[in-house]
């Protein structure tokens, strides 16, 4: 802040506060009566008066300590322009302080556990760092995958075993300190409409849904050269790309015809965020403790 | 409702079509009210259709409720008051007709471009630029029939009643048209001129003072007429009138940054907003002594009279509510309260218990009158208005407190090992009993107001029962 802005910000806030306080006394000094009067000021106004009584004195205590409270306040705490405040708060400073605070009591809760396995972790005995690790989940990852971890249409469920990116320990770790990205493209320029109905059958052939099988052999060969580099030959899928396994009657962004014939024509793109910066290695290695148990029964 | 009589001196039929919409706009707002509070019990009451939705009903609600009850209300009563506290026609009948028709046709456009989803996204001015436009013409012409008027009056000095409703005109004027401030790139598309946290500040530099200016200044000049004129008193005390309302407006301006404690507002921002806010505690509350004093002499009235009981009680809210703000703004306690419901409750203990209860006794007071009878068609439909809104006020802001507080708590708790103890959904779910108990405060308020209806239909209509007031009475 300018030194300008400063000193304009500085006068304008007492003004206004000095002047109130201003008008206060001067009202009170040049008041007739002291106490309650029947006096009015002599006009009316549609037959309303106005008697000429003092300003309660309750009222005008009140207003002082509002005003007094106030000056201190600005003395003590940055609010006149850059003048700091004698205390030197900051609510950056106290931010800081109160993370600070948190790290001293709370890290420890979390090394304690760091320095087991995740398949450890599973073990009755951790129960309680498994619990921290569902608690974290609740906090940061249900709003897109459910407080059930069941998922949501274009949510992964975390529960049928089915991963999209691998479900050890380490794929599981990378995925929520890293994040993903999955891009499915869209083939409608490439497939034309009726090409997208073709290849819809043929995917959900896939999965051993009843479809019409003349379109299915006429998509085969489309599907043979345009989806096997991530699909794999099989349709199976390529964890190391994300590319989801279309023989499980697992589906992303739905199983039906219409879906499955939107994804192929429209593509689609999923992001799962990265948290790295947003959670601590500590506390990630307790939440992929709990996503790995939501699978392994 | 040919049985209207024409004063001789004044012009009564733009107050009486600003009234008669008062009831209307009231019941219209509050409806929309109790049917996104019972979407959040019931969110199947959203029909899965877009138009209906919460995300859109809100706005409407709070547009509806705000400038098309609240403001036809402020309409009606500052064109009353000027008129007989000036003992001066309107400036001008055409401007004034203007005004009425054009705040309709503003409130009408409100309705159509909302549930569409048409929206600045900034709240209490979600309009979008093109009606942006037409409030500023209808306001500055507000201005110039209301200052004309006060100009052309034939008393000495100017009274007190008469310089809130003139701050609240001139002010609004200037937050508006400040705030509104946008690029259109299409018919119904614009974008902010300020980015940043210069315009969440210009934002609530607004909103705060929409509340201070539009519901808190010119609510004060009715009270300061109504009150008086329904308990048949003097004014308490003038001098305290001066110093209460010269501080009023003088700390109200600078409050709003209370609504962005520990966010990116710089810290001398929000504490400039804090002290401000605290010190306004004795100039607001100063109105509510100088109602309330006035009453010394007339509490038996209360017994007889339900108009008075709603002015009273509006004080009542008035002062709560104006207590609550300030404690509210002060960080500490901000830090529990920012974003719950306590909020919500706060703002409904001034809107309902302050706002409405106030504008629905000045037009119980005024109709009568406008149409030349010596009271309402049924004073036992006017008490049992009158609890009906008292009730439902309790039950709303009681829900919203319990809401608030176990919101802000659950959020807050922390396990031993610095994990939330609740997800956002816990605290939802807990708050499934106090969004019912609401939604039942905001039902018994539109009941009031159907009852207000009814009332009103049978105190104008031509073969109205209503006792006609004698001829002296009518010129007065």
């Amino acid at each position: 802040m300018s030194a300008f802005w400063s000193a304009w910000i500085i006068v304008i806030t007492l003004a206004v506060i000095l002047g109130c306080a201003w008008l206060l006394f001067a009202t009170r000094k040049s008041q007739p009566h002291q106490e309650t009067t029947e006096e009015t000021l002599g006009h009316a106004f549609d037959g309303i008066e106005e008697y000429d009584n003092p300003l309660p004195k309750w009222w005008f205590q009140l207003f002082v300590g509002t005003v007094i409270f106030g000056l201190v306040y600005l003395v003590a705490y940055p609010g006149l322009g850059s003048f700091p405040g004698v205390l030197g708060w900051t609510s950056t400073g106290q931010w800081e302080t109160e993370m600070q605070h948190a790290e001293e009591n709370y890290a420890p809760v979390f090394a304690k556990y760091a320095a087991l396995s995740v398949e450890e972790l599973q073990k009755d005995e951790n129960a309680a760092g498994l619990k921290m690790g569902q608690r974290m989940f609740a906090n940061n990852c249900s709003v897109c995958h459910g407080t059930s971890a069941t998922g949501a249409h274009g949510f992964p469920n975390l529960t049928d075993n089915d991963w999209l990116y691998g479900g050890a320990p380490d794929a599981i770790k990378h995925t929520i300190a890293e994040g993903r990205i999955g891009g499915m493209p869209p083939w409608g320029a490439v497939l034309g409409e009726d090409g997208v109905r073709d290849m819809a059958n043929y995917v959900l052939a896939l999965s051993g849904k009843a479809v019409d099988s003349e379109s299915v052999a006429r998509a085969k060969p489309q599907f043979q050269a345009l989806c096997t580099a991530c699909h794999s030959a099989d349709g199976t899928g390529l964890q190391a790309l994300g590319a989801p396994n279309l023989t499980d009657d697992i589906w992303l962004y739905g199983g039906t015809f219409e879906k499955v014939a939107h994804t192929i024509r429209n593509g689609r793109n999923g992001v799962m965020p990265a948290h790295k910066a947003l959670l601590s290695d500590d506390k990630i290695h307790l939440i992929t403790a709990y996503v790995y148990s939501l699978s392994d029964k | 409702m040919s049985t209207a009589t024409e004063h001789p001196t004044y012009n009564y039929k733009v107050v009486r079509q600003f009234a008669i919409m008062t009831v209307i706009w009231g019941i219209v707002g509050m409806t929309v009210g109790v049917l996104i509070a019972s979407q959040l019990v019931w969110p199947q009451l959203n029909f899965d259709i877009p138009w209906l939705t919460y995300g859109r009903l809100r706005p409407l609600h709070t547009n509806a409720v705000i400038f098309a009850f609240g403001g036809s209300a402020l309409f009606a009563t500052s064109y009353y008051v000027v008129q007989r506290t000036c003992q001066v026609r309107l400036f001008s009948d055409a401007l004034a007709s203007f005004t009425f028709w054009g705040w309709q046709a503003v409130i009408v456009a409100a309705a159509i471009t909302l549930p569409l989803g048409l929206t600045s996204s900034k709240e209490y001015a979600e309009l979008e630029w093109p009606i942006d436009l037409l409030i500023a013409v209808v306001w500055v012409t507000y201005a110039v029939v209301f200052l004309g008027t006060v100009k052309n009056r034939k008393t000495s000095h100017i009274y007190v009643g008469n310089w809130f409703y003139m701050a609240f005109i001139i002010t609004v004027a200037v937050l508006h048209i400040v705030n509104s401030m946008a690029m259109p790139v299409s018919m119904w598309k614009s974008y902010s001129v300020y980015a940043g946290a210069v315009d969440a500040m210009v934002q609530w530099w607004y909103g705060h003072n929409a509340v201070g200016f539009f519901l808190t200044a010119g609510f004060l000049g009715m009270m300061y007429y109504f009150v008086p004129k329904q308990a048949e008193r003097p004014i308490y005390s003038y001098r305290l009138s001066i110093v209460h309302f010269w501080a009023l407006i003088a700390t109200y301006m600078w409050a709003g940054g209370h609504h962005l404690h520990y966010t990116a507002l710089p810290d001398w921002t929000q504490s400039v907003a804090m002290v401000m806010s605290l010190i306004l505690l004795a100039p607001s509350w100063g109105g509510m002594i100088n109602g309330m004093m006035t009453l010394s002499g007339a509490w038996h009235k209360l017994r007889t009279d339900p108009v008075l009981r709603f002015l009273v009680v509006s004080l009542s809210f008035y002062g709560m509510s104006t207590f609550e703000g300030p404690m509210m703004s002060i960080k500490t306690v901000n830090a529990l309260s920012h974003y719950t419901d306590w909020t919500v409750g706060h703002v409904h203990a001034g809107a309902l218990g302050w706002v409405a209860m106030i504008s629905v006794g000045a037009t119980y007071h005024m109709i009568p009158r406008l149409w030349g009878k010596a009271q309402m068609a049924s004073v036992a439909l006017v008490n049992t208005h009158f609890w009906l809104a008292t009730i439902g006020t309790v039950l709303y802001i009681c829900a919203m407190w319990v809401n608030g507080i176990l919101q802000g708590l659950m959020w807050r708790a922390v396990n031993e090992d610095g994990t939330l103890t609740y997800s956002f959904v816990e605290a939802l779910e807990a708050s499934h009993m106090g969004y019912f108990v609401r939604a039942l405060g905001g039902a018994f308020w539109v009941t009031g107001m159907l009852l207000m209806a009814y009332n009103v239909w049978q105190t104008v209509r031509k073969d109205s029962t209503a006792p006609v007031a004698d001829a002296t009475a009518q010129a007065a």
